[in-house]
């Protein structure tokens, strides 16, 4: 007999006391919880968002998408980046004023080469502003999931109101989940020594979130 | 489970050496006040943080009673997306396919992201039987095997050691990993991360195989979930060409609407935030992102045992926050080590003797870990009822009787040393029922009581080694209601 079997013969044998008329749908479950907290307008959520995004220590930026260009490039200059990774699906216009030579994200370029960029500018899929959180889904204006961690330096543009929910549950409706989801929550922080928190241990030490609209 | 606990001393003697050490006992006491208020918080944001609660029992409830059908579910879609399945019986099955499996892909060294799963199997030792190097990438679990230790939290594993102690280990050990930690270095948190990141970088950049758990399995569409704060989860699951994961066959959801119950409970529960940094999820394997090959292996060791417990299967509704360490009184004096076990603290109580059995000297003084506080029940985001359980637990260790292991009815017999707890339960059944039996004997205790010993003699000496006895009253209760209320309702 094969694992397999014999594992499922356990469960089924061990489930013997469990009546059979037991509703066996997907999802039979009350769900008393709130689909968000509180009905706040556009306005309301996005201050949240950016609350929220602050309170775990990633930067937030806020300016309108005629301003967005020259925003950028003042983050990549204030950090004195001299290469930015670029998705191959990002607006081209948002870094047209950027001096920092733009690196191609390639299948084939080495976790190393990608260690010696300095920053990363990408969008996102959804940013949920209960819990200050942007969402990465591997679209092409995002790029693969290793060059938003391995560079120290994250810009993420969140366009406003469109991108914005307030919560988790409306999140998941955005998503699709055959796409490799990437949540991010403020920067890389541990909290294993006396639980000091510390910002930056594997991930990208800076994370800056762009406002847009 | 793993060979690492193997001949440790049952619960009171290894408490007993815990309770004793000062530096101990402080690093603990200090990490689990912080988290507790911090949790309390977090929690305290939620307005629906019952009705959250209970939709986590309930869809954890509803999973595990039709486990067969989802398990076959999962495999299904993980398969469908580009993933391979396989099943493990136990711990050396599931050992064997993960050194199989990183075998054959010529490697002979894997980074991992913390699991419990393969703490639990053993699978590091496993591994370097065979001449393979697992590297802990997480900073605590790096803390743990550098200082050749033992997890003692299940979130936090290191949380009994101070920053003085860790940067000793970094200054020591770190050579004999790999790139040694930096001259000269402090014991200040922030230098001792940086070190720990320049030391880790090397591997995962190079890392061809990664290992992993994970925190949940969505049946309908095959993803899986890993949650995490520092980005070693994300090094681990998206640089190296082959991924190989290991989970419980416990943590499935129905579906993906699942996740926005548990992706709310597990953050603020376990870690005390909104959310946690990062939490990646994936779906098979995704063309020119990440690993080009995905393994699930699916571990059973105990689980279907656990399951056929009509009282004790809710512990596999745990979703291993670790909230109930952080409350629990025993926990916080007696230390994770004490509790000889991957799982300590009160889920482990309950786990480690239901996924082992209870025959090891150990397992049978796990349920007895605890003072019922019901501290932990209050605090699980889904609801298991941990007394319940331990109560039940110390009924089958006393009493015996019908389990399942292995798949296998079984009738286990009374543990040795019991004999006077089930005399004294005995005399107790014989008295109540004999009310003036009762009464005599009551009145007798409470005129001799400047008699009575401090400790109890006898078979009741290890009782009485850990508590002090009970001071009787100067008169039994039910002499004083007849003295002070005549008898009769009301009259005084």
């Amino acid at each position: 007999m094969s694992s397999r079997e014999r594992i499922l013969g356990r469960v089924r044998r061990a489930l013997a006391d469990v009546p059979a008329d037991v509703p066996s749908d997907d999802s039979p479950i009350e769900r008393g919880y709130l689909r968000a907290h509180g009905d706040s307008g556009v306005e309301e959520t996005t201050d949240l968002l950016a609350e929220n995004l602050a309170d775990y220590r990633a930067i937030v930026h806020r300016c309108t998408l005629a301003d967005l260009p020259a925003t950028i490039a003042g983050m990549l200059a204030a950090r004195g980046a001299k290469s930015v990774l670029v998705p191959p699906g990002l607006d081209r216009e948002w870094l047209s004023a950027a001096d920092a030579e733009q690196v191609a994200d390639r299948a084939e370029s080495t976790p190393h080469e990608l260690d010696q960029v300095d920053s990363v500018v990408t969008a996102c899929a959804v940013a949920v502003a209960e819990t200050g959180t942007i969402v990465l889904d591997g679209s092409p204006d995002q790029g693969r999931r290793r060059i938003t961690l391995v560079p120290d330096h994250h810009i993420c543009v969140v366009r406003v109101p469109e991108q914005v929910v307030s919560s988790v549950p409306q999140a998941l409706e955005h998503l699709d989940p055959a796409r490799p989801l990437t949540w991010i929550s403020g920067p890389s922080a541990t909290s294993d020594i006396e639980l000091d928190r510390v910002e930056g241990v594997h991930g990208p030490r800076t994370l800056e979130v762009v406002l847009v609209g | 489970m793993s060979g690492t606990y193997l001949g440790m001393p049952a619960f009171p003697k290894a408490a007993h050496g815990a309770v004793h050490d000062s530096t101990l006992r402080g690093n603990l006491r200090h990490a689990t006040h912080t988290i507790r208020a911090k949790r309390a918080k977090a929690v305290a944001e939620v307005s629906d943080w019952a009705e959250l609660r209970e939709a986590g029992k309930r869809i954890k409830d509803h999973t595990l009673r039709h486990l067969d059908r989802y398990l076959v579910r999962l495999e299904e879609s993980v398969t469908a997306a580009g993933g391979t399945v396989h099943w493990a019986a136990d711990a050396d099955e599931a050992n064997r396919i993960v050194t199989d499996l990183v075998k054959a892909t010529g490697e002979s060294e894997v980074v991992k992201v913390k699991s419990m799963a393969t703490q639990e199997i053993g699978l590091n030792e496993a591994l370097e039987a065979e001449g393979i190097r697992a590297y802990e990438t997480d900073l605590a679990e790096l803390i743990v095997q550098l200082g050749k230790d033992r997890p003692s939290h299940i979130l936090v594993p290191a949380i009994h050691r101070n920053r003085g102690e860790i940067r000793d280990i970094f200054t020591h050990e770190m050579g004999e990993w790999g790139r040694p930690a930096p001259e000269g270095l402090t014991d200040t948190p922030a230098e001792l991360a940086e070190a720990a990141r320049l030391h880790l970088r090397e591997k995962f950049l190079r890392a061809k195989v990664g290992v992993s758990g994970a925190n949940f399995m969505v049946a309908e569409t095959g993803t899986l979930v890993v949650v995490e704060s520092e980005g070693n989860g994300r090094m681990c699951l998206t640089l190296p060409e082959t991924l190989i994961s290991v989970v419980g066959i416990e943590k499935i959801v129905p579906t993906w609407r699942d996740l926005e119950v548990f992706l709310q409970t597990l953050p603020r529960s376990s870690t005390a935030e909104r959310m946690n940094p990062y939490t990646s999820t994936w779906t098979g394997t995704t063309d020119d992102d990440g690993p080009r090959t995905f393994h699930l292996v699916l571990l059973d060791n105990g689980r279907t045992d656990t399951l056929a417990d009509e009282v004790g299967r809710q512990a596999l509704r745990c979703i291993r926050c670790s909230a109930c360490l952080n409350v629990c009184p025993v926990y916080e004096r007696a230390g994770g080590h004490a509790y000889g076990s991957v799982y300590p603290g009160p889920i482990g109580a309950i786990l480690s003797p239901q996924l082992r059995g209870v025959t090891s000297e150990i397992d049978a003084s796990l349920p007895y870990a605890s003072s019922l506080c019901g501290a932990c029940y209050e605090v699980c985001p889904v609801a298991i009822d941990i007394p319940e359980v331990l109560v039940h637990l110390r009924e089958r260790v006393v009493e015996g009787g019908e389990v399942t292991a292995q798949g296998n009815k079984v009738v286990l017999k009374p543990a040795k040393g019991h004999a006077a707890e089930r005399a004294a339960m005995r005399a107790a059944r014989w008295a109540f029922s004999r009310p003036g039996a009762l009464r005599t004997g009551q009145r007798l205790a409470s005129r001799t009581r400047r008699l009575h010993p401090r400790s109890l003699p006898g078979p009741g000496r290890a009782w009485s080694g850990t508590r002090d006895l009970p001071a009787l009253p100067a008169e039994p209760f039910r002499d004083w209601w007849q003295r002070t209320h005549g008898g009769r309702d009301g009259a005084k």
